[in-house]
């Protein structure tokens, strides 16, 4: 177990700089940069001569070798680096902005694992088929919604229409309402389907009919026997689908404008702010590697043949 | 024993005569929907009933019925099936028209069921202890400690050792046989009055079904239970069940004691299926094949006249994990020799290194050591195209025709696919030669434009011995090939690899766990036990007289032989005889193979 752990932490080591590494290119082969955006502006009247010694302050008239040594080492040491169009450090633009979006990609997350839930154990019980037949076709609707469309719908049925969510300055948790759903409702269809199809697969397993041959009940049956099997494949999609999730923050935040993590990406992307995005790219993988790394760790306690046997195994 | 369960007020005294049957059919019907809506009906007018303390045998080929019986009877049909008509009495009230709700209520506290694989019918997340537990669980009102408790004295009862272990375990920690107690522990755990065993044995080995089968009859005389056993082998039938209904196409075809039914049997498919069974026929003149000269077993180092295999101190060895971990030893010095054109059959139980051994004939990978010549050509030396090449001289027979068919091929295709990869011909001597082989083994031109789907099981496994033909190989390995079919079936298979055999001068290699099909068909035969060869020697000879100790109870678990057809036999003692009777003799009924 031990070095399975360590063979796990070292490959999300390497996902992590692999992911440095590659927006660091990108980001380094677009054209322009925010220093020159910043400091070309007519308005501040500066010479290229000054404007060259600016950027040498900067340490950007080094080659990009030495830049991109110098970046890692210093996000290795915990230094993010410098955001040029705000004048701030970027762990300090981070920390003011993690926090709100967290909050929403959390709520987001549990309101999608929520909602599959429910459309999976509901259809499982649905008495009649075409009550079944419809639950079961709701995720493939839900897929199907764009998240800036469906956004803009919530806002227009929930705040214009019915009027029950103020738009402007809503109080805290009113104003999570519809960017929670507008999260969780492309993300949850998924979930959902993947949760029905492994629950179909395990409800046809022999040991189903011989509990129900117990005496057990359907409800039994889904608490008992199928909800931990069908749990494992289900936590393979969440992991994958919480990069979905930030990528969903991001458009969220934008169309709800709500500050945070989404529209500081907007941002910096307008002004090209590199170091931002630096720092922001890394983070998301950071918690991706982590969500995933995590959930490779819970899967032996989910399935016990997942741990290594000890005992007999004639 | 002590108590289990606090005994249900219905339970009728042991042993007593009681007037109602435990469990009595009356013109049971039950039909199937299909997808256009309409219903067929697969059980016909079955009427049966079985006493306290009493087996009754439903034994039949697949699609006779005999499990959507019992699936009535536990009101357990599948979704599209119904119960048209007649009654199902349970000591006496009718449950046909139950609800679900109500026959919760009967399930798991008075009919208790035995499934027939002990390894997807165990919750793989779930603790043995849990599931042994369940119905106490659903049923009961027991405190966690009195729970724990029965369940620890179930898992002693059903002859587990450790207990208290057994029950922290997960069903991967157990071996077959294990799980297999594990699951009866958990039929019984409300002492029901009615035991579903469905195939509840055809999974296992033959030593361990013997051990399961001594427990199922333990328990039944113990607690008076009445057993309905459902099965397609009419030799654990024969042995272990006081009255027997045949059926067919959900039909009864005969009903009444097992010993007169086998002894006198009235209908003709009765008599069909009794002939069928391998050994019945070896019983009835000899069962051995006629010797072929070469078939004479030569000591291992001498050549024989025709080099047909020669297999030489096998050994393949495993890692068990990194790379300081122990190696476990598949195969340990196997050798043995066919002549070219005979019939050689590898037996054991499960985890014996028959197919590992298989494996390294048909050249799928290279053994650790040893040697194998097949052919003159010396098969671990080959390696890329030669070794492609080699397969056309060396071609294997799966078990199971349902998978070993791709089911997006026509069978046209199933068949040209080995003429393709060898480029053997142009398109019409590839039709010619696809032709060719459908004669052979017998089946019509119209097959071909089809799908694996639209066959039956004997039809595909011809498809699949058509295929391994394609090539003109010298020696087909036929692993576990007629295991998975219907005695009938499985009768005209063999006797067609037979036919096969004379006309092209095939070698066969013949895996099976069924020692009665082995002295159908094998000319020379080697035992193996935990990777190594313990006996070998003609068929004859080893099934005659066994040397080792290890044959000896593999031909002593074959089931069939209390019921000796033909032979005049003791009454079976109802719900007191003790533990089964070896005869001496050969096996007389076979296991038909299992699914």
């Amino acid at each position: 177990m031990p070095s399975y752990l360590a063979g796990r932490i070292g490959q999300a080591l390497l996902v992590l700089w692999a992911a440095f590494t590659l927006s660091f290119i990108l980001l380094q082969a677009l054209p322009g940069d925010a220093l020159l955006i910043k400091y070309q502006n007519p308005d501040m009247g500066l010479s290229p001569e000054q404007i060259a010694e600016i950027r040498a302050s900067y340490g950007a008239d080094q080659s990009l070798v030495l830049q991109y040594l110098h970046t890692l080492g210093n996000f290795l040491t915990g230094n993010l680096g410098y955001s040029v169009s705000a004048s701030v450090p970027v762990l300090d633009q981070l920390a003011t902005n993690l926090p709100a979006t967290a909050r929403l990609a959390g709520l987001g997350f549990a309101a999608a694992v929520l909602l599959a839930v429910g459309i999976a154990v509901l259809a499982n019980l649905a008495r009649f088929a075409w009550l079944r037949t419809a639950i079961a076709s709701l995720p493939s609707l839900f897929i199907s919604v764009p998240v800036f469309w469906l956004g803009i719908v919530l806002i227009q049925v929930f705040s214009f229409r019915l009027k029950l969510i103020p738009v402007i300055n809503p109080p805290e948790w009113q104003g999570l309402i519809l960017p929670v759903l507008t999260l969780a409702i492309p993300i949850s269809a998924p979930l959902a389907q993947v949760l029905l199809r492994s629950m179909d697969d395990v409800l046809t397993q022999p040991f189903i009919s011989v509990a129900r041959a117990r005496g057990a009940s359907l409800p039994w049956i889904l608490w008992h026997h199928v909800a931990r099997n069908a749990l494992l494949p289900t936590l393979t999609i969440a992991g994958i689908l919480f990069g979905e999730l930030i990528g969903g923050a991001v458009v969220t935040e934008t169309v709800f404008g709500r500050s945070g993590l989404g529209q500081l990406t907007q941002q910096a992307v307008d002004n090209q702010d590199a170091s931002v995005l630096q720092a922001i790219v890394v983070l998301a993988a950071a918690v991706f590697v982590v969500v995933n790394l995590i959930i490779d760790l819970i899967y032996p306690l989910v399935d016990p043949r997942l741990k290594k046997s000890l005992g007999a195994n004639a | 024993m002590s108590i289990i369960a606090p005994p249900l007020p219905t339970l009728g005294g042991i042993g007593a005569a009681t007037a109602t049957p435990v469990l009595e059919l009356e013109n049971l019907s039950v039909s199937y929907r299909d997808h256009r809506h309409h219903y067929s009906r697969a059980v016909h007018d079955v009427s049966l009933s079985i006493g306290a303390g009493e087996v009754l045998a439903l034994v039949g080929e697949s699609g006779s019925g005999k499990s959507t019986t019992a699936q009535a009877v536990i009101g357990l049909l599948a979704g599209n099936g119904r119960v048209d008509g007649g009654a199902i009495r349970l000591q006496g009230t009718d449950i046909a028209g139950w609800s679900q709700k109500r026959l919760e209520s009967v399930r798991g506290s008075r009919i208790g069921l035995i499934p027939q694989d002990p390894t997807s019918s165990l919750n793989p997340v779930k603790t043995i202890g849990a599931q042994v537990g369940e119905a106490l669980r659903l049923h009961g009102r027991f405190s966690r400690k009195e729970r724990l408790e029965h369940i620890f004295e179930l898992l002693a009862r059903v002859g587990l050792s450790q207990p208290a272990l057994r029950a922290r375990q997960y069903p991967h920690e157990l071996s077959g046989g294990m799980r297999q107690r594990a699951l009866i522990a958990a039929a019984i755990a409300l002492r029901p009055q009615l035991i579903i065993a469905d195939e509840a044995t055809s999974a296992l080995d033959v030593t361990v079904q013997k051990r399961i089968l001594d427990l199922i009859d333990e328990l039944r005389r113990e607690e008076g239970t009445a057993v309905l056993f459902v099965t397609h082998d009419l030799g654990v039938a024969a042995d272990r069940s006081d009255r027997l209904v045949v059926l067919q196409g959900g039909r009864i075809q005969e009903a009444g004691r097992t010993s007169e039914v086998l002894a006198n049997p009235r209908s003709s498919y009765t008599r069909a299926l009794l002939a069928d069974a391998p050994s019945l026929a070896l019983a009835a003149n000899g069962p051995w094949r006629s010797p072929v000269q070469s078939a004479t077993v030569h000591p291992a180092g001498a050549a024989p006249a025709e080099a047909g295999i020669v297999v030489r101190d096998l050994v393949q060895e495993f890692r068990t994990g990194p790379r300081n971990a122990p190696v476990f030893k598949a195969l340990d010095s196997v050798s043995f020799d066919v002549p070219a054109g005979t019939t050689h059959a590898l037996v054991g139980e499960s985890g014996s290194g028959k197919t590992t051994t298989v494996r390294a004939l048909v050249g799928f990978h290279k053994a650790t050591s040893g040697s194998i010549s097949i052919a003159g050509t010396d098969v671990g030396s080959l390696a890329g195209e030669e070794l492609r090449q080699f397969r056309r001289t060396v071609q294997l027979v799966h078990q199971n025709p349902f998978t070993s068919l791709d089911p997006r091929q026509s069978i046209r295709q199933i068949i040209e696919e080995p003429l393709l990869n060898f480029g053997t011909s142009d398109r019409a001597g590839r039709a010619a030669r696809i032709e060719g082989l459908l004669e052979r083994v017998r089946l019509p031109h119209a097959v071909l434009a089809r799908s694996p789907r639209e066959l039956s099981g004997g039809q595909r496994q011809r498809v699949a011995i058509a295929r391994a033909l394609a090539l003109d190989p010298k020696v087909l390995v036929l692993d576990e090939a007629v295991s998975a079919l219907d005695v009938t079936v499985q009768a005209q298979i063999l006797a067609l690899l037979e036919e096969l055999q004379r006309e092209l001068a095939l070698t066969y290699v013949f895996i099976s766990h069924d020692l009665a099909v082995v002295a159908q068909i094998a000319d020379t035969v080697s035992v193996m036990s935990a990777g190594r060869v313990v006996e070998s020697g003609t068929v004859k000879d080893v099934f005659l007289s066994p040397r080792h100790e290890y044959t000896r109870e593999l031909i002593a678990a074959i089931p069939g032989q209390r019921g000796a057809v033909g032979v005049p036999k003791a009454e079976r003692p109802p719900a007191t005889h003790a533990t089964a009777r070896i005869s001496p003799a050969i096996p007389t009924t076979a296991k038909a193979g299992r699914r």
